[in-house]
């Protein structure tokens, strides 16, 4: 299969991300809301962003300061002066008809360019990076190609967004996802984009293959996404190889359903957007000393905080790693440090048991469970009060119940389960009989019986069980 | 003065006292519109109830013996690409029939909080493409000097609301000369105001980085009060200066001042009355003691061109927005995409000179030519601001006809390009952003002739100056 090995198939893949700027409160050129998600649609919109005739864009400062975070982070340079263009087309999810961006040609000036980073032992170079509004968004009844007629959401108009566009350095759809998955764990790290909300970061890849022609993928809506549709599109194009001119030029559309591309339109040269200068925006001059203010107040960037932890916590590289990527886990982390000195239990802690759901509540507001509270536990733990399983099912109930673990365990009669109490349940349990009866020579009736008796008693080690059980069966 | 009605400011003054009751003022106002506007058709909307009810209103706050406003029952006439809340705002074009901005401008605003009383919304070109204001949907607006006349334009409502005594001052938008235009061509005076001293927030663009909204009045003092009240810095319009130097800086006459007669303001087209009136004007402000001499402006040749192709270029993307989809009008088409749908609106819904002007300004803006007009406008542009920056070293204030001919009759037959030629004299303010002020200097075949004046940036002051001199001579 020719697509597999895909630097021998000649694969040029660029990037053109697109982030919104989540950190931000407002949209990037009016005071709405930028907190559009799980609202009614068209509730977020003012005369400015719906595009209503003689309303005026005013910048989002703010969303120059986070896109400078980002530019520096990929190793850009900043423009001393930088101008917003117009670019026009008509499209029912602009409000304007035409949408407020930058431009690198025709003496526009995009906010930075000309970066390069590190990833994977590979180096990625980036063209310009540059802030521009988000369109609405169109909902279309059925598929893009046969819907009869879609409606238009413009809670999402004029969110900002920052699009981040890469040379075509990358050969493998592969080595794109891990760019992609370091960008977003970066631009979290920045304080400036919550990359998994749903449509915060979006994707468009540039492909060819062996020579073909330059095949824009747009739709791809979420980073597990790009993977498969680069996979995709490499086959597909890898089947022109050989019997041609290669594919031709064109634009398609990740179909996420049904996991294709589908073809939106050939590209006949470039589409004429007919840039211009946003006549309603002067330039913006960002002085040397408006730049040191921003980066006084950014916060580190990933690859540094994991040196760091590996370092000052003697955290393993892996769990270093792992940890510093998430933003939010990495400031509980040093937060908990502060009142329980044994930096690997709490990272063990953080990214074993801290999952999915429980991570979302550790870091939301007024989270059930504080830096504070798992600090207590720990103690407990490391103090022998708790075994480990019980301090498990005691972090739990604190994410349950949102108290503290002193509060949880005051009044339960000793917190440790002792051999004697787990034996007292054993001796129920065989007198009952069932299972019990060939747990002697039946593994099975044995394993069954243990978690018998934690079930009638979660905080009890399984190991005791196993040994206390055994004794018993053993003394029958 | 006796020739004067009494100026806003006293007006005002008089409401304040309890002197006269503001709601018969308005009243007597609003009771002339019927009568005028038959034959004149300024206004395209008259919100005669609103205007009464806030004339009350103003009544009660100073029998309560509160503060009221400056323009505390000035009736003010208001072009309709200036968005008022909840009065119509077509532009005089059908694409915007039906829509009433949730909105005030910021020059709205800050006319209701000084008391002022809008009656109401005036006829203009099609989205302020034009001088004549007969290219609307809604009909010919007429000189009231001469009804066979058109008033000019493309603020040709507002002037005429003016000049005919409708209302004591009206609002313009001035993108190349629209507010200066029928100023000159209904004897009142129209101030183009610098780029950047007026908020354009609600102000419906046709060329963004060209237009400005000006204050229109029969006379100096009520043209510089409204100037005053809508000038300053806005937050909602990132064009506007933070300068405020304009107030409070006026030189005290035109003794000593140096004017310019800017001898290519008096080009092959300008009509023998016309050159005879400024000149005249211009021998009268010596005589009160200005020194007036020749000024010479290079590369106006190219204001035209350069004027146009910005415009057409900037409208061309402005007026995208209209397509039925979201306010305004729309032309139903059942089963068609959203491209036809756009199309059959748009195709209906502007006329041929708003059709005209989008079809040069995205062609003047498509790849391969965006260089050779687009920019090379910008750069005729800059070169014009220069030329102007060196004849006001020279000279404190410049000036010339505002417009080259007198008042074309209604219907009469031009191609567009004639049309486009009569705006040379008024362009060159707004690709270069200064200030420039039309005021009335006599008639000719009993037809009003403007003279224009123009200052460096924020320098209205001056201009103030000289035309009040002139409006007070002997």
């Amino acid at each position: 299969m020719k697509g597999r090995d895909d630097a021998a198939a000649g694969v040029t893949i660029g990037l053109e991300i697109h982030c919104q700027l989540t950190a931000l409160k407002t949209k990037l050129f009016c005071g709405c809301s930028s907190d559009y998600r799980g609202r009614e649609p068209n509730e977020l919109i003012c005369p400015v962003c719906f595009g209503l005739p003689g309303t005026l864009p005013v910048l989002n400062a703010k969303a120059v300061e986070y896109a400078i975070r980002i530019a520096d982070a990929l190793g850009c340079k900043v423009a001393a002066e930088t101008t917003f263009y117009r670019k026009n087309y008509f499209y029912p999810d602009l409000s304007k008809n035409f949408q407020i961006s930058q431009y690198d040609k025709a003496g526009g000036v995009p906010i930075a360019s000309g970066g390069s980073v590190q990833v994977g032992g590979k180096k990625v170079r980036v063209r310009r990076i540059q802030l521009e509004e988000d369109p609405g968004k169109l909902t279309y009844e059925g598929t893009i190609e046969k819907s009869s007629y879609s409606l238009v959401d413009y809670n999402r108009a004029g969110i900002a967004l920052v699009e981040i566009v890469t040379e075509p350095d990358f050969g493998s759809a592969k080595e794109a996802k891990v760019f992609l998955e370091t960008l977003r764990s970066t631009v979290e790290a920045l304080g400036v984009s919550d990359g998994e909300l749903e449509g915060a970061m979006r994707c468009d890849a540039n492909v060819s293959v062996s020579g073909g022609g330059r095949v824009e993928v747009k739709n791809i809506s979420s980073f597990k996404e790009v993977e498969k549709a680069l996979n995709y599109e490499v086959l597909r194009q890898g089947t022109f190889a050989g019997t041609g001119p290669g594919a031709p030029n064109e634009t398609r559309h990740w179909d996420e359903r049904r996991s294709i591309t589908i073809s939106l339109r050939l590209k006949e040269g470039e589409q004429d957007y007919r840039y211009f200068p946003e006549p309603d925006l002067p330039a913006v001059s960002i002085g040397a000393e408006f730049l040191e203010t921003v980066r006084r107040a950014t916060p580190e960037v990933q690859g540094l905080r994991a040196e760091r932890y590996a370092r000052d916590y003697h955290l393993k590289p892996q769990v270093a790693g792992e940890l510093s990527r998430d933003e939010a886990l990495s400031r509980f982390f040093e937060e908990t440090w502060k009142t329980f000195d044994k930096p690997t239990e709490i990272a063990n802690w953080l990214i074993g048991e801290v999952r999915g759901a429980v991570r979302s509540r550790l870091v939301g507001e007024s989270p059930p469970v504080t830096p504070a509270g798992l600090s207590e536990l720990l103690a407990m733990l490391d103090g022998g009060e708790l075994t480990r399983p019980q301090a498990r099912e005691l972090f739990r109930e604190m994410v349950s119940t949102g108290r503290r673990p002193s509060e949880l365990t005051k009044g339960k009669a000793g917190p440790a389960i002792d051999e004697g109490s787990i034996a007292k349940v054993v001796s129920r349990l065989l007198s009952e009989g069932g299972a019990a009866s060939d747990a002697k020579k039946n593994p099975k009736a044995f394993n069954y019986l243990i978690g018998q008796v934690l079930r009638l008693e979660p905080g009890a080690d399984p190991k005791v069980v196993a040994k206390t059980l055994a004794r018993m069966l053993k003394q029958e | 003065m006796g020739r004067l009605a009494p100026s806003a400011a006293e007006v005002a003054r008089r409401i304040a006292d309890q002197e006269i009751s503001c709601e018969d003022r308005v009243a007597s106002r609003l009771d002339r519109i019927p009568r005028m506007d038959k034959d004149v058709h300024a206004f395209l909307s008259v919100a005669k109830d609103e205007a009464l009810e806030k004339a009350r209103e103003i009544d009660k706050r100073v029998r309560r013996g509160e503060k009221v406003g400056r323009l505390a029952g000035i009736t003010i006439a208001v072009k309709d690409n200036i968005c008022v809340r909840g009065m119509p705002a077509t532009c005089g074009s059908k694409i915007l029939e039906g829509f009433r901005p949730p909105y005030d401008a910021t020059v709205i605003e800050r006319i209701k909080a000084q008391d002022g009383i809008i009656v109401g919304k005036t006829n203009m070109d099609e989205f302020a493409m034009g001088n004549t204001t007969q290219s609307g949907a809604y009909g010919p607006t007429r000189n009231p000097w001469n009804l066979e006349r058109v008033p000019g334009g493309s603020s040709g409502g507002s002037a005429a609301a003016v000049a005919g005594g409708m209302v004591t001052l009206a609002l313009g938008s001035d993108t190349g000369g629209s507010v200066r235009c029928p100023a000159s061509f209904c004897s009142i005076l129209g101030l183009k105001p610098t780029y950047g001293a007026v908020s354009r927030y609600g102000l419906i663009p046709y060329a963004n980085s060209l237009e400005q909204v000006g204050p229109m009045a029969r006379r100096v003092e009520d043209l510089s009060l409204l100037y005053e009240i809508i000038s300053g810095h806005d937050p909602k319009d990132s064009t506007t200066s933070r300068r405020t130097a304009p107030h409070g800086r006026r030189p005290a006459g035109v003794k000593g001042l140096r004017i310019g007669v800017v001898k290519e303001l008096f080009g092959e087209g300008t009509q023998k009355d016309v050159s005879r009136l400024v000149l005249d004007a211009t021998g009268e402000l010596e005589a009160l003691g200005a020194v007036v001499g020749d000024a010479r402006v290079g590369n106006l040749g190219y204001a035209l061109a350069a004027y146009y192709i910005v415009a057409m270029a900037e409208a061309s993307s402005n007026l995208s927005r209209y397509d039925g989809v979201r306010y305004g009008a729309s032309v139903e088409k059942g089963n068609a995409d959203w491209n036809e749908a756009f199309a059959a609106t748009r195709t209906e819904c502007f006329g041929a000179e708003v059709k005209r002007r989008i079809i040069l300004g995205t062609f003047v803006l498509s790849a391969g030519y965006y260089e050779a007009y687009y920019l090379k406008a910008e750069k005729a542009r800059d070169l014009i601001r220069r030329e102007f920056e060196r004849a006001f070293k020279k000279f404190d204030v410049l000036l010339g006809p505002t417009m080259p001919v007198l008042p074309p009759k209604i219907g009469e037959k031009v191609t567009p390009l004639e049309d486009y030629m009569i705006d040379v004299n008024t362009v060159p303010a707004n690709l270069a952003g200064f200030p420039a002020l039309s005021l009335p200097v006599g008639f000719a075949e009993g037809l009003p002739v403007g003279m224009q004046l123009m200052a460096p940036h924020f320098e209205e002051e001056r201009l103030f100056t000289v035309a009040a001199s002139y409006e007070v001579r002997a």
